[in-house]
C-alpha cells in the first residue's frame, strides 16, 4: 500500500519535472537567442546594402542581399594581408603549444633540481595581470629589435603559465611503466616524448590546440602595440580601424566582424566536446 | 645529440662508462624539454615586473626609448604624481564601479545558466549549450563593434525597439553614466561563456547518487541544488570569483574599442588610464608606475579571497 502511494508520488514529481524541463528549455531557448542576437544581427547586415543598414526602421532581413562588403574587404582594403597575417601568428602560437607540451611533460614526469620553484614561478605568472607587462615587454622587444613583426606580436603570449599547468595535471596521469618501456626498448627521450606522450595527451593537446587557435585569432592588445606598419596589421587591428566608419557604413564593418567571427565558430563548434571536456580534465571539479 | 642513446645495443648498455653517460644525459633531459617554455616565460612574464619597477622610478619617455642616455633617475616622483592626479583617481574609481556590478552579474548569470542547462542532457539542452559560449570566444574588436551599432544614437537596433514602446532616443554610449553600464553590459555578456562553461565541467563532478537519494526522501529541485549541488561546487564558484574579480579589475578591451575610455573619462578604467599614459603619450615611467600599483591591487584583492577560504575551510 505505502509502496504504491510513494511509487504513485515518484511518478507524478517526475511527470512535473518533464514539465519543468520543457518551461527551462524555452526559457534557455529564448535566453540563447538573446544572447546569440548581435551575431545574427551582425551577419544579416554584413549582407545589407549600406542605405539599408543605415535605414530606419531597421529590417532584420536584408530586403536585397549582396556580398559587395566582402569583395570590398578584400579588394579595396587589404584584408587578404591581415588575414594572412593572423594566420601566421596563429601558427607560431602552435609552436608555443609544443613547448608548452614539453615543459609540462618534464614536470610532469621527471625529478631534477629547482623543479619546486620552477614550477611555482609558473603558477604565478597566472596572477601577473597583462597592464604590467605591458610596457616592460615593449621596451625588451624594441630592444630586441622585434617590434614591427610578426614574431614579436605572437611572442609574448607563445607560454602561457595556465597551459603549462594544465599539460602538467594530465601528463602525470600517463603510466611511467610506458616510458620505462620505451626507453629500454631504446628510446631516446625525445622519440619517447613524440612517439608515446604526445599520442596518449591527444584530448589535452586537442583542448589546447582549440584554445590556442581561439586565443591567437582573436589577440588584440598586441598586435595593437607591437605592429605600427600596416603591412603587418592582424584582422583585429584592421578591424578595429573600421570603428570611424560606425556613422557611414555598419554593413562594411558588421562584414569584416563577420570575417574574424565565423572561422572561430566553425572551429568551436566542430571542437566544443573537447574545450568542456578540457576544463573537466583540469580537475575543476 | 639522442643518436647515441638509440645506438646503444642491449650489450652497450651493459657497459658502466655507457650508463654513466646515460644517466648524465638523463639528468639533462628534464632541463631541455622545460626551458625553452621556461626562458620565454621568464623573459615576458617575470623578468618585465623588475623592467616595470625600474621604469616607474625614472622620467622615461619617447626620447628615452631611442636614447636610454636622455632616461633620468626621479625617485618616486611618478607615484607621488599619480596619487595627486584626478583622472587616476577616476579610473581606480571606474574600475571599483565595474567591479561591483560585473563581478556578482557574472557569477550569478553564468552559475544560473550553468544550472539549467545542466538539467537534462538530451539534443536539445545540448546544442543550446554553444550559443551560449559564443560571446566568451568571439574576437573582441568585432564584439564591440557589433555592439557599437546596436548601441547607436540614431539607426541602432535598442533605440529602435525602444521607440516602439515610446521611450525617446537613449544616449546609449554618449551619457557619462549610462555608458558606464553599457560598456558593463558587454562585458557581462561576454564574461559568462567561459564560466558557463566551467560550470558545466564542474557539475559533471557531483554524483548522481546524491541527486536519486535525496529525491527519494523527497526533496524538490529547489532544495537538491541548494542542499547539494551548490556545495560541492564551492571550489569552482572560489575559482570562478576569484578569476572574475582579477578579469573585471584588468577591465580594458570593451571600453577601448566601444567609447576608448569616454565619454569625459567616465569608462576609463585603471587599464584603459596605463593605456593612454603608455602608448599613446608615451609617458612610459609614469603608466609604469600606475602598473604596479595596478599589480599590488589585484595582488592583494587575491590573497585577500584566498584567506577568506582557508579560513572557510578550517572551520
Amino acid at each position: 500500500m505505502s509502496t504504491s502511494l510513494s511509487a504513485l508520488r515518484q511518478r507524478s514529481m517526475k511527470r512535473r519535472g518533464r514539465g519543468l524541463s520543457v518551461v527551462i528549455g524555452i526559457a534557455l531557448a529564448i535566453g540563447a537567442v538573446i544572447t546569440a542576437f548581435p551575431f545574427i544581427w551582425m551577419v544579416a547586415t554584413s549582407i545589407k546594402p549600406q542605405a539599408e543598414s543605415l535605414n530606419y526602421p531597421p529590417t532584420l532581413l536584408p530586403a536585397n542581399p549582396t556580398l559587395e562588403y566582402f569583395h570590398k574587404l578584400f579588394v579595396e582594403l587589404d584584408f587578404g594581408r591581415y588575414l594572412g597575417n593572423t594566420v601566421i601568428v596563429v601558427l607560431i602560437g602552435g609552436i608555443g603549444l609544443i613547448l608548452m607540451a614539453m615543459a609540462g611533460y618534464a614536470f610532469a614526469k621527471f625529478d631534477f633540481r629547482g623543479k619546486q620553484w620552477m614550477f611555482f614561478l609558473v603558477l604565478a605568472t597566472m596572477m601577473i595581470p597583462v597592464q604590467v607587462t605591458m610596457i616592460p615587454t615593449y621596451l625588451i622587444l624594441n630592444g630586441m629589435k622585434l617590434t614591427n613583426t610578426l614574431v614579436g606580436i605572437a611572442l609574448p603570449t607563445l607560454v602561457s603559465g595556465f597551459s603549462i599547468f594544465l599539460f602538467r595535471q594530465f601528463m602525470s596521469t600517463i603510466p611511467t611503466e610506458m616510458l620505462e618501456a620505451a626507453r629500454l626498448d631504446g628510446a631516446g627521450e625525445f622519440r619517447t616524448f613524440l612517439q608515446i606522450v604526445l599520442p596518449l595527451s591527444k584530448p589535452i593537446l586537442a583542448v589546447q590546440a582549440v584554445l590556442t587557435f581561439i586565443a591567437g585569432w582573436n589577440s588584440f592588445l598586441w598586435p595593437l602595440i607591437i605592429a605600427s606598419d600596416q603591412k603587418l596589421y592582424t584582422l583585429s587591428v584592421g578591424l578595429s580601424l573600421l570603428n570611424k566608419e560606425i556613422a557611414v557604413n555598419p554593413s562594411l564593418q558588421m562584414a569584416a566582424a563577420s570575417v574574424m567571427v565565423i572561422p572561430i565558430l566553425i572551429v568551436f563548434i566542430v571542437f566544443q566536446r573537447y574545450v568542456i571536456q578540457g576544463f573537466a580534465l583540469s580537475g575543476l571539479k | 645529440m639522442a643518436l647515441p642513446g638509440i645506438v646503444s645495443s642491449p650489450l652497450a648498455r651493459r657497459r658502466p662508462i655507457a650508463s654513466r653517460a646515460r644517466a648524465g644525459r638523463s639528468r639533462l633531459t628534464p632541463y631541455i624539454f622545460i626551458s625553452p617554455a621556461m626562458l620565454l616565460l621568464i623573459a615576458f612574464g617575470v623578468f618585465p615586473i623588475a623592467v616595470a619597477a625600474l621604469v616607474s622610478l625614472t622620467d622615461m619617455n619617447i626620447s628615452g626609448l631611442g636614447d636610454w642616455g636622455n632616461v633620468k633617475f626621479i625617485g618616486i616622483a611618478n607615484y607621488s604624481k599619480l596619487f595627486a592626479d584626478p583622472s587616476f583617481w577616476q579610473a581606480l574609481g571606474n574600475t571599483a564601479f565595474f567591479a561591483i556590478i560585473g563581478v556578482p552579474s557574472v557569477v550569478f548569470l553564468s552559475l544560473g545558466v550553468a544550472l539549467l542547462l545542466n538539467r537534462s542532457g538530451n539534443w536539445f539542452y545540448r546544442s543550446l549549450r554553444a550559443f551560449y559560449f559564443i560571446p566568451a570566444i568571439t574576437a573582441i574588436v568585432a564584439i564591440s563593434l557589433v555592439w557599437g551599432y546596436l548601441y547607436n544614437t540614431q539607426f541602432g537596433l535598442l533605440n529602435w525597439l525602444l521607440s516602439l514602446v515610446g521611450v525617446d532616443q537613449v544616449q546609449w554610449l554618449s551619457d557619462p553614466t549610462l555608458a558606464k553600464f553599457s560598456v558593463a553590459l558587454v562585458a557581462v555578456w561576454r564574461g559568462t561563456g567561459l564560466n558557463i562553461i566551467i560550470f558545466l565541467a564542474a557539475l559533471q563532478g557531483v554524483p548522481n547518487e546524491y541527486l536519486e537519494a535525496a529525491s527519494l526522501d523527497g526533496a524538490g529541485e529547489w532544495r537538491k541544488i541548494r542542499s547539494i549541488v551548490i556545495p560541492m561546487l564551492r571550489f569552482a564558484i572560489f575559482f570562478v570569483t576569484v578569476t572574475t574579480v582579477i578579469s573585471w579589475l584588468q577591465f580594458f578591451d570593451e571600453a577601448y574599442v566601444l567609447t576608448g575610455g569616454g565619454p569625459l573619462g567616465a569608462t576609463t578604467s585603471v587599464s584603459i588610464f596605463l593605456y593612454q599614459q603608455g602608448f599613446q603619450q608615451s609617458q612610459f615611467g609614469y603608466a609604469s608606475a600606475g602598473s604596479l600599483i595596478l599589480f599590488v591591487l589585484i595582488a592583494v584583492i587575491t590573497v585577500a579571497q584566498l584567506r577568506a577560504r582557508r579560513a572557510d575551510i578550517e572551520y
